[in-house]
């Protein structure tokens, strides 16, 4: 009775930890900083985040079924560059050129999905060799020089507003609130949590867990492209460089979010709470004039600390 | 053919091979409606082999199965479940972060108008009226990991009522269970079977199975030995047909342990687990203790040995007092830990039995840090000898030897260091009747010869049968010492359980 209610302490503290440091870090820099607190800097910190963001929800999706797609940041770039190739070398229309993009970063992302699964690779290992390819691909697609020249109807997508709120913000909370749905009330979504918690007690259950973890890497793929597409119209040009530790920016984030790196506990709320704190972080810092190399250190402090109370908490858990 | 048609099942003539092993050679199964069925063999005879193939995880060679008198083909989970046909696995098929009502219907969610999105309110409705036919009370919105063994065993039997099963397949359900939770799910079975619902019990417990079960049928090296109705067996015919030979009965241990005291536990704490424990052991005795699971036994083991913090308290090894801070620190003062979870705590499953025997001794072995081969293979050989392992060669890895030789295994790497004390957890869960016997007798030899040990068993004739004396813990308190001479299973249950009122409270 003791430890069933412990358990639940820590999971909910798992769950609500994420809110609890968006909160805190929030505090302490607007103690800091009077041009935190500023309706202009808070859109911009939303901006940043947004494209983070969207990666990071399809990270959780894959880490919810105890993997990881460390190929995210490759997929993105690849994506924004096929894109803007296409648009700017082949005029491809824009919708068309997107679709492609997308389609494009899904087969990628189902490629991992279909080595992890039918080639039993971890998905560290085959995700890992993704990113080398991806990037490689976007290397000699680009010749290793920006594709510029971008329409502005494409730069829209980047630097466009929506009223207030910029598109990239506008095309987050859409993607968000998808896969939230999908997660909370569909089989599908309940499958993914079910495959984290126990794979062969899914299988058992005669859930086609292969075939969803191949849709979960797609995802993963299809999210990366956009957020690459994304990207590329807010940088108005495609940069072979661009989104490099993407991966890692989003590992971080779904963690302080709450998503357990061993899979089954966390959601895509969590996720983008999460990928809030990093661009609040990132944001902040900023303002205090940290310089960007010491910023890395901080980020990288904060990620470890949040692994280690996940493990924490799954220890706690097992108890 | 009239004889199919009687059964709810029946499995004919059922071949199976794995590379290099006839896993299933020529097997039939036939099990009549309303009936508690048991299936027994040894590891290894093809019980999970006949019931992997009966829930479509693997698929049969050759052979016949026939559901309500028709031939059916079950090549996937799905398969035997659309036909009533459900599975409780030994180990509990659960996912823990979810709630009870997602585990029920896990696969099979009702379903909104929009196929694809579930119809939550459904769910948990019909999840509350499995529960309730069960008399279970759980929140249906309850996380499983949150929920006690036997509850969890619970929640998989509403699961495979749920799919309207009108065969449950129950493997070994009770291994983790206590007798009252034991006796609340047999008395669950019965109702089942009155409701028209036949089980497949399997189980390594020959009391449990005739207590329950109407008919058994014996398997024996992939091989159908028999089936009987179980009344017209003693628990002696079944162990001879399932071992094939007769049961060495375990021997009355020799030698009563001497005076000496060689280790001594006084006022022991360890965290909320271990409450101001205090007792001896003697050189020479085996000290079985007793309790529920969750009473702070395995917690008492590990403080012992080194591998858990102790916060209050003391223990002294003959007339010195010691503080283990590392299991490393225990060994090199003689102690030796064989742990509950043998594959997860005890072996290195990919590694040969020879390495898995020399480990922990392996700087004897060694010559300037190099390993002298020769020297490890006579330890590993005498100690193969002398424990009787069955294994092919001493390279074998250790993950092909049946559960029985596996924890000799673990066994013979404590002896390699000629421990003063051995302490070990549940060391014949899940092993078979033949392999148990041998382990008896090989810890009254161990102890005949001056080791002390300590043993934590749940299996109540395990205890009475082997220990000098008895310890009986309780929330992580010691409870009662008793006398296996003077004390019944009940008086054990007795003072593990405590009254029947503390135990609601409990819940």
């Amino acid at each position: 009775m003791k430890t069933s209610k412990k358990i639940n302490i820590i999971s909910g503290l798992q769950r609500a930890s994420g809110l609890f440091l968006l909160i805190l870090v929030a505090t302490i820099f607007t103690l800091l900083s009077d041009r935190f607190l500023t309706v202009s800097n808070l859109t911009n910190i939303a901006l940043q985040t947004s494209v983070v963001a969207i990666a990071t929800i399809g990270m959780t999706l894959t880490m919810l079924t105890a993997g990881i797609d460390l190929s995210v940041g490759s997929i993105a770039a690849l994506s924004g560059a096929l894109v803007a190739g296409f648009m700017t070398r082949n005029n491809i229309s824009m919708p068309l050129a997107i679709a492609l993009g997308i389609a494009i970063g899904s087969s990628l992302g189902a490629i991992n999905g279909i080595l992890t699964v039918y080639g039993k690779l971890p998905p560290f290992v085959s995700t890992l060799a993704m990113l080398g390819v991806a990037r490689g691909f976007t290397l000699v697609y680009t010749e290793g020089r920006p594709i510029s020249g971008l329409d502005k109807t494409f730069t829209f997508l980047g630097s466009g507003h929506l009223g207030p709120v910029p598109m990239p913000v506008v095309i987050w909370i859409a993607v968000l609130l998808i896969l939230f749905f999908i997660l909370k009330y569909t089989n599908f979504g309940l499958y993914i949590y079910a495959i984290g918690g126990n794979e062969e007690t899914a299988r058992l259950a005669g859930i086609p867990t292969n075939r969803i973890k191949v849709i979960v890497y797609a995802l993963s793929g299809a999210l990366a492209s956009i957020t690459g597409i994304l990207l590329t119209a807010r940088l108005w040009s495609a940069q072979p460089q661009m989104a490099a530790g993407l991966e890692l920016d989003a590992i971080a984030a779904s963690v302080l979010g709450g998503v357990s790196l061993f899979g089954g506990v966390g959601s895509v709320v969590g996720a983008s709470i999460g990928a809030l704190i990093v661009g609040m972080l990132g944001n902040g810092l900023n303002l205090l004039r940290v310089p960007s190399y010491y910023q890395q250190v901080i980020k990288g402090v904060v990620f470890i600390l949040a692994v280690i109370f996940d493990m924490y908490a799954k220890r706690q858990a097992k108890k | 053919m009239s004889d199919i048609k009687e059964y709810l099942l029946s499995m004919k003539n059922v071949n199976k091979s794995f590379p290099g092993v006839l896993a299933l050679d020529d097997v039939t199964l036939d099990i009549l409606p309303s009936e508690i069925h048991a299936l027994v063999g040894e590891n290894g005879a093809g019980k999970s082999t006949l019931m992997r193939a009966l829930s479509g995880v693997s698929k049969i060679d050759s052979g016949t199965i026939y559901w309500k008198g028709k031939t059916v083909d079950i090549s996937q989970p799905r398969d035997a479940q659309k036909l009533g046909i459900s599975m409780i696995h030994q180990e509990l098929a659960i996912i823990p972060y979810l709630d009870v009502g997602k585990n029920i219907f896990l696969g099979r969610e009702p379903q909104l108008k929009v196929s694809g999105v579930i119809d939550w309110k459904k769910l948990y409705q019909q999840a509350q009226e499995q529960l309730d036919k069960l008399g279970l009370d759980i929140n249906p919105k309850t996380p499983v990991e949150s929920l006690t063994i036997a509850q969890q065993q619970m929640v998989e039997v509403a699961k495979a009522l749920s799919m309207d099963a009108s065969l449950i397949v129950m493997d070994e359900p009770t291994s983790a269970l206590t007798e009252k939770e034991v006796d609340a799910l047999f008395s669950y079975m019965k109702k089942l079977r009155e409701n028209g619902v036949s089980i497949i019990f399997i189980s390594h417990r020959l009391n449990e199975i005739q207590r329950v079960s109407d008919r058994i049928t014996i398997l024996r090296d992939g091989k159908w030995i028999g089936t009987s109705e179980v009344r017209d067996l003693s628990q002696n015919d079944i162990v001879k047909m399932m071992v094939g030979r007769e049961v060495e009965q375990s021997t009355k241990k020799q030698a009563k342990p001497s005076s000496e005291v060689i280790l001594q536990i006084k006022n022991l704490s360890s965290g909320d687990d271990v409450h101001e424990v205090t007792f001896d052991l003697h050189k020479g005795e085996i000290l079985g203790i007793a309790g529920l699971v969750g009473a702070g036994r395995s917690a008492l083991a590990e403080a012992v040995f080194g591998s858990r913090k102790i916060t209050s308290g003391y223990m002294k090894l003959g007339h010195k007092k010691v503080k283990f801070t590392s299991p490393k620190m225990a060994i090199e003062h003689g102690l030796g830990l064989v742990p509950e979870d043998r594959k997860a705590q005890g072996l290195f499953l990919n590694m040969a039995v020879w390495q898995n025997i020399v480990i922990a001794g392996i700087k004897k072995t060694t010559r300037f840090g190099f390993i002298r081969k020769a020297e490890t293979q006579k330890i590993s050989t005498s100690l193969v000898d002398r424990l009787s392992i069955k294994t092919p060669s001493l390279g074998q890895q250790v993950k092909n030897l049946s559960g029985g030789n596996q924890q000799k295994v673990i066994i013979a790497r404590w002896l390699s260091l000629k421990p003063k004390i051995l302490i070990l957890d549940e060391p014949t869960r899940g092993i078979d009747v033949g392999a148990k016997a041998e382990i008896h007798n090989l810890l009254k030899e161990l102890a005949t010869e001056g080791v002390g040990v300590l043993m934590i068993s749940s299996e109540l004739p395990e205890i009475l049968g082997v220990s000098d004396r008895i310890l009986v813990m309780k929330e992580g308190h010691l409870v009662a010492v008793l006398d296996p001479e003077l004390s019944s299973q009940d008086e054990i249950m007795q003072a593990a359980a405590g009254s029947k009122d503390e135990n609601i409270k409990e819940d």
